[in-house]
């Protein structure tokens, strides 16, 4: 370490002066990189930022020249999208790695915020990043919203037809609202077209703008740890923090042989699973969108699924929509929501652990739910699960109080 | 103001390099159960029966129109001249994809709907769809072709294989339910299959004949497939040697932590 910062932590002169001179280059790698402090503790949780980080870039650059080559017109997108898989030179390993990627973004993303939820990430002094975060969510939602109209496939279609819908329940404004959205009275060439360019410039620049800030305020407050302890309360006498090793070279090479992993994985799916059973390419969208004829099931994809469970679960078409809005934007308030002393589940009692674990049961179960037919016991189902999912944030203030927590040492162990 | 503009050079000088660095449910209609296609994608012989099925018996009325021929001949390992010879009807040149016979518009004017386009049929359906919906036509009297399918009740697609596989009848069964209220519905249940006439195959060799055709429409819905896969090992092949390096480069730097 020491001898890297001797490489480019003091330019003695030549081309490094040159541009520290005009640019502070290398005052930005020590600030971000050399000398940015994280905890040695990091286990595999702590990966998916940098894995979504990575995501995001396959999904610029990919994006990139699946733009060179699509076609955003109702009579051309998806013959343009068949192109690319057939004629375009490796057209087809760049469409894949989009629509693997979009997948995997909310796979990466999820994991990466139920981290926060298992350490307490998003607690005090770390509020602003976690409230950056959930707006990279929501903007996340709206760009693969979007981005799975663009095939012109019969679940792109019907997918969004049913979901633009549903700001149709909203009182008084409902209907106009949802015509501008379309910007049409049905879903047609005109709404092709906005999406495509809320997809390829409106969302993309909001997304990298707030990827910016979360890793601003990150970086301000330095980053949390397995045992939720501040680390720069115990500075060593080079002012660096006795638990923290540097960003690089410690975490950077850490961070790549994770990356590596997740290649491996993501390569899996891309070169042998690309349609992961219908999951990641759904099997009706390889029909061409077709306004006479609805789909027998028309579900959306995956990762939209728990918020989907929640809304049918709702018998009123209002109070459906408006629980299904509750459901995605209720983890804003974590940080408030969330009493404890502590931060980390290491030393949380077993009510916040219990809690945590109906949590998820709840959130994977409505995520199943969301595919099945809206029927009998499914509806059941989703009734109690969605109950559960509210209940482990309307409750929070009241368990998180009278929950027992252990002792939080004072350095990471 | 110079501290603040410093600071955002930093963030775009380190999310740039960040980002430099990483640079490098099926359906079914009709309720019917599905029978196994059982194709193999990897038998060339079968995939060049099935394009000459698929160009003699269903491009007189479905197109495939995004597949080309030199794409079927390099696959197929199929010379231009076979391809010319064999397969190309109604095209001029390899680069032209598979158009159907029938103008759309007559199509829609006869049948009442136009045939499908088949490019990508075996994705959005499933081979074992196809396979099982092509023998599954039975002798139905009052259908103006004669015939209707258990896979797809009342499709309007007659009985095109008549010739090989002749024709049968369906045998059904009926259930009589009586629910809470004494109401009676009865449910009919499809039992099995019963030859009515002969066709120029048997049984056996009819099965050959559509399993051939559904590996050529498995085939062109996803050209690619078997190059991808084997690029596929490749990429895991060379990732696994990057992640040994890496692992080792890892324990390296982390040797002085404790």
């Amino acid at each position: 370490m020491a001898k890297i910062e001797a490489e480019v932590g003091q330019p003695k002169g030549g081309f490094m002066k040159w541009i520290d001179d005009r640019f502070p280059f290398t005052e930005t790698m020590k600030y971000h990189a050399t000398e940015y402090y994280a905890s040695k503790n990091f286990n595999f949780w702590y990966v998916f930022g940098v894995l979504a980080m990575v995501v995001l870039v396959i999904q610029l650059l990919t994006g990139i020249f699946l733009t060179m080559n699509y076609k955003p017109a109702a009579e051309e997108a998806f013959a343009s999208v068949e192109y690319i898989m057939r004629d375009v030179e490796w057209g087809w390993l760049i469409r894949y790695m989009h629509s693997t990627g979009a997948s995997f973004f909310f796979i990466v993303v999820y994991l990466h915020m139920f981290r926060a939820m298992l350490y307490g990430s998003y607690k005090k002094p770390r509020e602003l990043i976690w409230i950056i975060g959930m707006l990279i969510f929501f903007v996340l939602m709206a760009e693969a919203f979007a981005g799975y109209l663009l095939p012109w496939g019969q679940m792109s279609y019907w997918g969004a037809q049913v979901i633009i819908s549903l700001f149709g329940a909203i009182p008084g404004i409902g209907e106009a609202l949802v015509e501008i959205i379309r910007g049409d009275y049905s879903i047609s060439d005109i709404t092709l077209n906005r999406f495509f360019a809320l997809h390829v410039i409106a969302l993309p620049l909001a997304l990298i703008g707030l990827v910016f800030v979360h890793i601003v305020a990150l970086h301000e407050v330095g980053s949390n740890n397995p045992d939720g302890i501040e680390i720069k309360e115990h500075k060593g006498p080079d002012g660096v923090p006795l638990d923290g090793v540097a960003f690089h070279p410690y975490h950077t090479s850490k961070d790549l042989v994770a990356i590596i992993v997740f290649l491996m994985v993501f390569s899996f799916v891309l070169f042998f699973a690309p349609e992961m059973g219908g999951y990641f390419l759904e099997y009706a969208n390889f029909e061409p969108a077709n306004i006479k004829a609805t789909p027998e099931h028309i579900a959306p994809v995956w990762y939209f699924t728990p918020f989907y469970a929640i809304l049918r679960a709702v018998p009123d078409k209002l109070w459906g929509f408006i629980l299904f809005g509750l459901s995605v934007v209720l983890p804003v308030f974590l940080p408030w929501l969330d009493r404890a002393r502590v931060k980390s589940i290491r030393y949380r009692g077993w009510i916040y652990k219990s809690a945590l674990t109906l949590f998820v049961i709840s959130f994977i179960s409505l995520g199943w739910l969301g595919v099945q037919p809206a029927e009998g016991i499914y509806v059941l189902a989703a009734r109690i699960f969605a109950v559960i999912y509210f209940a482990f944030f309307l409750l929070m203030p009241y368990y998180t109080t009278i929950d027992k927590t252990k002792p939080v040492p004072d350095r990471v162990v | 103001m110079n501290n603040y503009l410093k600071r955002i050079a930093h963030y775009t000088v380190a999310t740039t390099l960040a980002g430099l660095l990483a640079a490098p449910v099926f359906a079914a209609g009709g309720g019917a159960e599905l029978e196994k296609a059982d194709i193999d994608p990897g038998q060339i012989p079968s995939l060049q029966r099935g394009a000459s099925n698929f160009m003699n018996y269903c491009s007189g009325c479905h197109s495939a129109q995004y597949v080309r021929f030199n794409t079927i001949g390099k696959h197929l390992e199929l010379s231009e001249e076979q391809l010319v010879d064999n397969l190309m009807f109604n095209a001029e040149k390899t680069f032209e994809t598979i158009r159907s016979a029938m103008p759309a518009a007559d199509a829609e004017r006869w049948y009442g709907t136009a045939p499908p386009d088949l490019s990508l049929m075996a994705r959005a359906r499933g081979a074992d769809y196809i396979y099982t919906f092509l023998k599954s036509f039975y002798v139905q009297e009052e259908s103006p072709t004669g015939v209707d399918n258990i896979v797809m009740p009342a499709t309007s697609m007659p009985h095109v294989l008549w010739e090989l596989q002749g024709y049968q009848r369906a045998v059904f069964s009926e259930h009589e339910e009586t629910d809470s209220e004494g109401n009676v519905s009865t449910t009919v249940h499809f039992e099995h299959f019963e030859q009515v006439s002969p066709g120029t195959l048997d049984a056996e060799d009819y099965d050959i004949f559509v399993r051939d055709t559904v590996n050529f429409l498995a085939y062109i819905a996803e050209p690619i497939r078997g190059e991808r896969r084997k690029i596929g090992t490749w990429v895991i092949m060379y990732l696994i040697v990057f992640f040994i390096i890496a692992l080792m480069l890892k324990k390296q730097i982390w040797k002085d932590v404790h």
